[in-house]
């Protein structure tokens, strides 16, 4: 077996911290100064603070706090610092960082945050850093600091023409006072925020060196899979592991509450002793099917909710007697995440503390999983984060990471935990299903007098997202919406509520458009001039920002002059901070929409790396798309129905339509980019099937309602 | 268990494993190659493609015993110069990955469809690549990167 190529010894790292005394805490956490560390570190890169690590030789190391999950955020963070550092990129390494709350914040790959929330920090970082070598150069030249320029790695005094390298200045820069004030760059000065830079993994990732999760091993450890209930709803009754201990290769079968953990030496041995286990099950609580969600959910849309979520005059008053009532219930199913690699983890669990390693998302909460499992103060538990095959929010939760945990603990053994592909599909833990049902009132003029939104959601929380636009345009407004408890386990899933709520919110303005003769986006951008005369309430969205997203989309895609037997649909939302606007082009071939093109706005404020972001944003629709035509987890008295690529189908290259992306130029604070793509474009979609065939699809998946080929 | 001989990457390798062990899984848990992914088990997803004898293959599927004398090639083995197969470069120049799971998988498939027809319209890639998931949606860069390897092994 292989040694791990992966080191973090968070130990040793406060071990120095004690030694080198209080060190100087400013903002966020800057470590002690190298020099003080140790005296037989100077060989080593010498340390400016949690990001920063500058060599000698002039090789600068920086570190990225944040899990890399596809988002590409461990060639963006560095980008921050190494902008305001003022260094050469190609003399710049990326080191992934272990969970260490000592040193940083909101380590976590959700919630489209970790640029917006690393801006000003990372950038600061940087600028202190490349200060501090700054006035490290000045002392020894005996000059004025202020007199002195940086530029890729080399500080200047241009009066005496005097010249020093970064790695010249590291040893005596790092002992310089940390500068509480430093100023940060202006946007129009970026050397490289902006630049397409190829991220930093590539070439580990194409020759298959790159360690994920599940590639990790350790010497001596156990590798595991674990037998779960077939069925939400059901418990062990019986279980006779004698046939599995038998198994070649297995060195421990052990039950820990209603699952049994089959450990051995090697994957396929401990796949097939797994298959030996004799269990019986039986029902513990109640065993729920679709027929049963969907029935509880259309029910909850008839009833009126106590405290709404929003309510602006009096909306259901506007209904009574209004010239014309639309109203349409849209469906969205169960999903899972399905990322290209399964959950697994590996744990260590001894007896007064815990290592743990692996593809997760969200390590501060992995590490407070094991606390609570082991019983160990949270300071005697080590998270070091691998690199994730993908995650769309399940690496959010750690079940996964607590199994593992308890596993290792019973065992008093290193183990590595992993999920097959069917175990992660039916294991839990789905975006929620929800139901809407969305009403509007309109006058003679087909101006909308009154809206009205209700959802239903099982473990969903609020289904709504009520102050969503057209909310803020509109007097008489009313948004409702209903959770409903099931045990069928839910969790945040890429863009979390927004991801079918903005089918069912976009698609319904596509019909008020229609049915009042407007032009959608037109009607928009009324809309958005009525919120920005006569605003109602408060809203989260910027008018002008997102008026100017939806006009460059319809610029871009030309709309509104498709070709003949070509068709448009718009969508625009805003989530994560983020303003977005799509218009899909469809085409009929034989009898089947078939997309042409998708053209995307984005204003996300600033773009750190256009391509990436390119990427982000592509991915997002593709998502949106193949989830849109064919994503769908059922329920079979508490069995899910799909539990594998064979019968859950993700989108393909021959489904994947080209993709045209334009940002909004402005010189803005950076927004999220993982999530805000996907919500709207399944709506784009479904409008211009409309336009395209005259079908409204109002149910996902599309291929429950015939659709084939989009 | 029984003893098998594989050559891989042009290595020869003796393994002990019963005869129904998965390729992947001698690939990973014995010879410490890991290039090749678990995605699936069932030969649905591609992440775990490796060339048996020059043809694009899923390993998760493919009991050791069925190898024979099949010379087996994995992404490690690809370049003989450590990442610098026309795929492999086109890959960066594309700047194609996000969470970069399925890449090696893809590569080593869109390597296999570029050796037997080294001009691909985009309908060959579609079908070439149909049996490779991407669950991040690249595909367009996928495809992108394929017509960028094509053009240089040509040249």
């Amino acid at each position: 077996m292989s040694t791990p190529n992966i080191h973090f010894d968070r130990r040793s790292f406060l071990k120095v911290s004690a030694t080198a005394g209080g060190g100087m805490l400013v903002g966020l956490s800057w470590t002690a100064s190298a020099a003080e560390l140790d005296e037989a570190l100077p060989a080593d890169p010498i340390t400016f603070n949690a990001f920063v690590k500058i060599s000698p030789d002039g090789i600068v190391t920086l570190m990225s706090p944040n899990p890399e999950v596809g988002q590409n955020i461990k060639t963006a963070m560095p980008m921050l610092v190494a902008e305001e550092l003022d260094c050469d990129w190609t003399k710049v390494m990326v080191e992934q960082a272990g969970l260490d709350s000592t040193k940083y914040t909101r380590q976590v790959a959700g919630g489209s945050g970790s640029i917006p929330a690393s801006w000003k920090p990372l950038r600061t970082a940087g600028a202190t850093a490349r200060q501090m070598l700054i006035n490290a150069a000045a002392k020894r030249w005996s000059v004025s600091p202020a007199e002195c320029s940086t530029d890729l790695g080399v500080v200047m005094h241009k009066a005496s023409g005097k010249k020093a390298t970064y790695g010249e200045l590291a040893t005596e820069a790092a002992t310089m006072e940390v500068p509480k004030d430093v100023s940060l760059k202006a946007v129009k000065d970026f050397k490289i925020i902006g630049k397409s830079l190829k991220a930093v993994d590539n070439k580990k990732v194409f020759n298959g060196k790159q360690e994920f999760g599940f590639d990790f091993k350790r010497e001596g450890m156990l590798y595991c899979v674990v037998a779960r209930p077939p069925a939400f709803g059901m418990k062990i009754k019986t279980l006779n592991d004698a046939r599995a201990k038998s198994m070649p290769g297995i060195a421990q079968v052990l039950r820990f509450g209603n699952k049994v953990a089959v450990l051995g030496k090697s994957t396929w041995e401990v796949l097939k002793a797994r298959e030996r286990l004799s269990i019986e099950w039986e029902v513990d609580t109640k065993l729920e099917s679709t027929a049963d969600h969907d029935a509880k959910m259309a029910e909850l849309l008839t009833k009126p909710l106590e405290k709404p979520q929003r309510k602006d005059g009096d909306a259901l008053a506007k209904f009574e007697g209004a010239h014309k009532v639309l109203e349409s219930t849209f469906e969205g199913p169960f999903l899972p995440h399905a990322p290209m690699e399964p959950m697994n983890f590996f744990a260590h669990v001894k007896e007064d503390s815990a290592e743990l390693i692996g593809s997760t998302q969200n390590p501060g909460s992995a590490l407070r999983a094991a606390a609570q499992v082991t019983g160990l103060p949270e300071n005697k538990i080590s998270v070091m984060m691998t690199r994730m095959g993908g995650g769309f929010g399940r690496r959010l939760n750690s079940d996964f990471v607590s199994e593992v945990v308890e596993i290792s603990k019973l065992a008093k053994a290193p183990v590595k935990l992993m999920w097959t592909r069917e175990d992660d599909m039916t294991g839990g833990i789905y975006r929620p299903a929800a139901h809407y049902l969305y009403r509007a009132a309109l006058d003679a003029q087909g101006n909308i007098i009154g809206f009205h939104a209700r959802g239903a959601g099982l473990n969903v929380g609020n289904p709504l997202r009520e102050n969503n636009f057209p909310a803020g345009a509109l007097t008489d407004y009313l948004a409702e919406g209903h959770n409903h408890q099931s045990n069928i386990t839910t969790g945040p899933w890429r863009a979390p509520v927004h991801n079918f709520l903005a089918f069912a919110e976009q698609s319904f303005l596509d019909e008020i458009a229609i049915a009042t003769g407007k032009d959608p986006v037109q009607m928009r951008l009324d809309l958005l001039t009525q919120a920005e005369k006569s605003p109602v309430g408060t809203v989260p969205y910027k008018i002008d920002r997102f008026r100017n997203t939806i006009e460059l989309a319809a610029k871009k895609a030309n709309w509104g002059k498709a070709p003949a037997g070509v068709f448009q649909g718009f969508s625009a939302y805003f989530s994560f901070n983020t303003y977005v606007a799509q218009v899909v082009e469809v085409t009929v071939e034989a009898g089947q929409p078939k997309i042409k093109r998708v053209v995307c706005a984005v204003d996300c404020g600033v773009v750190v790396n256009p391509e990436h972001a390119r990427n982000q944003i592509e991915g997002g629709m593709v998502d949106g798309i193949g989830h849109a035509m064919f994503g769908q987890l059922t329920f079979k008295d508490g069995t899910p129905e799909q539990s594998n690529f064979d019968t859950y189908r993700i989108i393909r290259m021959a489904d994947t339509p080209p993709i045209e992306v334009h940002f909004v130029e402005n010189e803005l604070d950076p927004t999220g980019l993982g999530e805000p793509t996907l919500p709207p474009i399944s709506a784009a979609l479904g409008n211009a099937i409309f336009r395209a065939t005259g079908i409204r699809l109002r149910k996902q998946p599309f291929s429950q309602n015939g659709i084939k080929n989009a | 268990m029984a003893e098998f001989t594989l050559k891989v990457n042009g290595t020869k390798y003796k393994v002990e494993a019963a005869a129904d062990t998965p390729l992947l899984w001698i690939l990973r848990d014995h010879l410490g190659l890991t290039g090749a992914k678990y995605g699936c088990g069932i030969g649905q997803c591609g992440t775990c493609t490796v060339h048996i004898d020059g043809e694009a293959m899923r390993s998760c599927a493919l009991p050791v015993s069925a190898i024979g004398k099949a010379p087996v090639i994995t992404i490690e083995g690809l370049s003989s110069k450590n990442g610098e197969h026309p795929v492999q470069e086109a890959w960066h120049e594309v700047d194609v990955p996000q969470c970069g799971y399925c890449q090696t998988g893809q590569i080593m498939s869109a390597a296999a469809l570029l050796k037997k027809n080294p001009s691909p319209s985009d309908a060959d890639i579609n079908t070439a690549m149909a049996g490779n998931i991407c669950r991040c949606g690249t595909y367009n860069r996928i495809r992108e990167a394929i017509h960028v390897a094509a053009k240089k092994i040509k040249s």
